[in-house]
């Protein structure tokens, strides 16, 4: 049994309070310049995903609480929950540096664009 | 050559207290090349080794195992055989693997206990009435031998179940495949094993696999813990650890590892002699031949490679099997166990060539891949032999996810997962 806490309105429970929703940080790509999605890009936001055994992140709703959307961060061999951030936000510094494979990648890139920005 | 498993071979060895059985496989230290590499010894592993060897006359091959043989989904799951599915090319392949399971025992020389005792798919809403009337039409079309039942006819197949009409899902009539049933999981990983070894197939266990060697796209070997292994084709089949594997060769998959779990319950005496599926209320149960209830249900919702799940989705299983068989209410489960099912997008699998010259895969079965074992072996091991797809693995390549070629059998699975 998972215990959740939202990180919105602060509500602690077990999984059946709160709804999986899947990988975070998914980015649909005909939201930014649909006049220029390739089919590959396509596949990738619908289908492809990281699937680490190990830190993982991903999506999840307060469902029987204040029904917003946030992220956490968890392990999928211990599940083990490591933090719960805002649906906007990125994790915090020191789980992004446990980040492993093509999460560690994700995160290097990300960190980058948004510097340039 | 091996000596048959026969009634002369067991009066033989009970004359010596049975005590000079050979071994059913050997386990040999790897080679340093071999043709063909298979990686994960589960039945479609296995399978795919033994019909390599049988069919393509490859027999310098090998199934490295990182823990022991049939050790994972296919020790894990509840053994059910069917094939009525909606789609074309999930009946061509679910039909070839349940015809190959018809005479497995015979072609292994291993009892593999093929039952086929019937499946029952039952009708609980009015919706899922029809989209299994549609299913029945077009498995008929497909020339499969599947009806529809009518709620008398369920309660004379399966006199437990509970045919109240006026309860929250009631019994609107049921989709039979009588030809469907169950198996010896075990043993169908262990037929594979002793058939692939007898034909020279090295099958070597506690050997996981930590790298995949390449040259300019092309695969040249495995890196293991028992060494290196050379190698120009290698057929990654290990399920929920899959995306782990492929990551090793840069691929990147449309797979998602999940725990389905299953349970038994303490034997009793026969009550029910086929297997029901309730997709509604999510639930399906059988009876082995040692009495226990056979139990499985959906997924958790989310990650999860600890092949151990979540008890809500346990006991969502369990309640809604009580209110379809009364009876079993005060029953005690004795065991239960989680194994790391692999979810594609589509709910269908994966057969498929992969960007790296040399690099086979098969995974994606999620939480029906038992019931595929032979037909998988078959289609992958040509697609191996041949370096082209199989006609009927054709449908299931990777490149069916950027094409939009899905073959979508997530409302036709027997519990919506």
């Amino acid at each position: 049994m998972l215990v959740v806490k939202c990180p919105v309105c602060g509500a602690e429970g077990d999984e059946t309070d709160f709804h999986a929703g899947g990988q975070a940080h998914v980015r649909r790509p005909a939201t930014t310049d649909p006049a220029h999605v390739t089919d590959e890009e396509q596949r990738d936001y619908l289908f492809i995903r990281i699937n680490p055994k190990g830190l993982h992140f991903e999506r999840w709703r307060c469902d029987r609480g204040c029904g917003k959307w946030f992220h956490a961060a968890r392990d999928t061999v211990t599940m083990e929950f490591k933090a719960f951030y805002g649906i906007t936000e990125l994790p915090p510094m020191d789980v992004i540096a446990q980040a492993k494979g093509q999460w560690a990648e994700y995160f290097e890139h990300r960190l980058k664009s948004e510097h340039k920005a | 050559m091996k000596p048959r498993y026969s009634v002369f071979s067991l009066a033989r060895n009970a004359m010596n207290y049975h005590k000079d059985w050979e071994r059913a496989w050997r386990s040999p230290a790897p080679k340093e090349e071999y043709d063909a590499v298979i990686v994960g010894a589960g039945g479609h592993g296995l399978a795919t080794a033994y019909y390599l060897a049988k069919n393509h006359k490859m027999t310098n091959i090998a199934v490295v195992e990182k823990g022991w043989l049939g050790g994972g989904n296919t020790g894990r799951n509840t053994t059910i055989i069917r094939s009525n599915y909606l789609q074309d090319p999930s009946i061509a392949i679910y039909e070839l693997a349940r015809s190959l399971y018809e005479d497995l025992s015979q072609d292994l020389n291993y009892n593999v206990m093929f039952s086929p005792r019937g499946v029952l798919m039952l009708c609980q809403t009015q919706h899922e009435f029809r989209a299994f009337q549609r299913t029945a039409h077009a498995n008929r079309l497909a020339g499969l031998d599947c009806r529809m039942v009518t709620p008398q006819e369920v309660k004379e197949i399966v006199p437990i179940i509970n045919d109240d009409p006026n309860c929250r899902y009631p019994i609107l009539g049921a989709y039979y495949q009588p030809r469907g049933g169950t198996g010896r999981h075990d043993a169908v990983a262990w037929g594979y094993a002793r058939g692939a070894d007898a034909m020279g197939v090295d099958i070597i266990q506690n050997c996981e696999v930590t790298g995949i060697e390449r040259d300019g796209g092309k695969v040249v070997g495995l890196e293991t813990t028992r060494g290196v292994i050379k190698t120009k084709k290698i057929g990654v089949v290990t399920a929920g650890h899959v995306s782990t594997i492929m990551d090793m060769a840069g691929v990147r998959m449309p797979i998602e590892s999940q725990c389905l779990q299953a349970l038994v319950s303490e034997p009793i005496k026969p009550v029910i002699d086929c297997v029901v599926m309730a997709n509604t209320v999510h639930g399906y149960m059988s009876q082995s031949d040692k009495g226990e209830l056979v139990i499985g249900g959906g997924t958790d919702p989310y990650k999860n490679y600890s092949q151990r799940g979540s008890f809500p989705a346990l006991e969502h299983t369990v309640a809604a099997l009580v209110e379809t068989f009364p009876i079993i209410s005060r029953l005690r489960m004795l065991r239960l166990w989680g194994g790391i099912v692999d979810m594609t997008g589509d709910r269908s699998p994966i057969i498929s060539k992969t960007p790296v010259e040399g690099l086979y895969v098969n995974c994606g079965w999620g939480t029906g891949g038992f019931k595929a074992i032979p037909g998988s072996g078959w289609v992958f091991a040509d697609t191996i032999a041949n370096d082209r797809p199989h006609p009927i693995a054709e449908p299931f390549g990777l490149n069916r996810f950027q094409e939009g070629r899905l073959i979508d059998e997530s409302v036709a699975a027997a519990v919506a997962h």
